[in-house]
């Protein structure tokens, strides 16, 4: 049986000055990474940058002697893609990408945000249905998820409201959430705009 | 209106990124040196 080698003890023989120690690591988490992006951004190239972004802090705090989480290498590097994933979207909300073409139409750069007529109808059909799954909830989440949902109240007005404390509401809440996620899953329901 | 839902979600999978980027990192790191003067630090980038 082949023995592996501890991921601490390869990033120690990297901060060492032992090159090949980084190419086990690459390769080792490639898949695990690279999954993991990908099943958030969607996209071959985006999860190709961030995964090369990642790597490329990694390489500079090991080499600074920053790393400081010996024996959890993986979440450690986790944690720094999910950072990017998170500026990667941010970034393209403040840049959002147009494709260039010779009937440029500007209000395609500065259209409002109301819906058209399609997309309220939809709109409409979702919040209609969504209100039919909540119904399907035990009386006490669904209480909570309505007060917080669709009544704007937040989680001390709702514990007022309802005589318990703030953390069986969020309680509620956390399990509202679960369980309308198992409905929608189990009746193989996709709620899209 | 047609109803909206479906019951397959198209998901294609991405398993691992290409040996170009692998290679690039590699290099990368052997090229990165951090070169420390008295209370300063650089980043150099040897070729």
């Amino acid at each position: 049986m082949e023995l592996q080698i501890e991921d601490s003890e390869l990033v120690r023989d990297y901060i060492s000055g032992d090159e090949k120690a980084l190419e086990i690591l690459i390769h080792r988490h490639n898949q695990r990474i690279t999954s993991f992006i990908y099943s958030k951004v969607l996209d071959r190239d985006v999860t190709e940058d961030i995964f090369q972004d990642t790597f490329i802090k990694v390489i500079k705090t090991l080499k600074k002697g920053n790393y400081s989480e010996e024996g959890k290498f993986l979440p450690w590097v986790m944690r720094i893609a999910h950072n990017l994933i998170i500026d990667h979207f941010r970034k393209n909300k403040r840049m959002p990408m147009f494709e260039g073409n010779e009937d440029f139409n500007i209000f395609s750069v500065i259209g409002d945000d109301k819906l058209n007529a399609e997309k309220q109808l939809i709109k409409d059909q979702i919040d209609t249905d969504l209100r039919e799954l909540i119904e399907e909830l035990p009386d006490d989440q669904k209480e909570v998820l309505i007060m917080r949902i669709y009544k704007d109240m937040s989680f001390k007005e709702i514990s007022e409201n309802t005589g318990v404390s703030i953390n069986t509401a969020l309680g509620r809440m956390r399990y509202a959430l679960i369980n309308l996620r198992k409905i929608i899953e189990k009746h193989n329901i996709v709620l899209t705009h | 209106m047609e109803k909206i839902y479906s019951n397959y979600q198209e998901r294609t999978e991405f398993k691992k990124v290409c040996p170009k980027t692998i290679n690039f990192l590699l290099s990368f790191s052997k090229a990165l040196y951090d070169v420390k003067y008295k209370d300063l630090e650089f980043e150099t980038y040897l070729n």
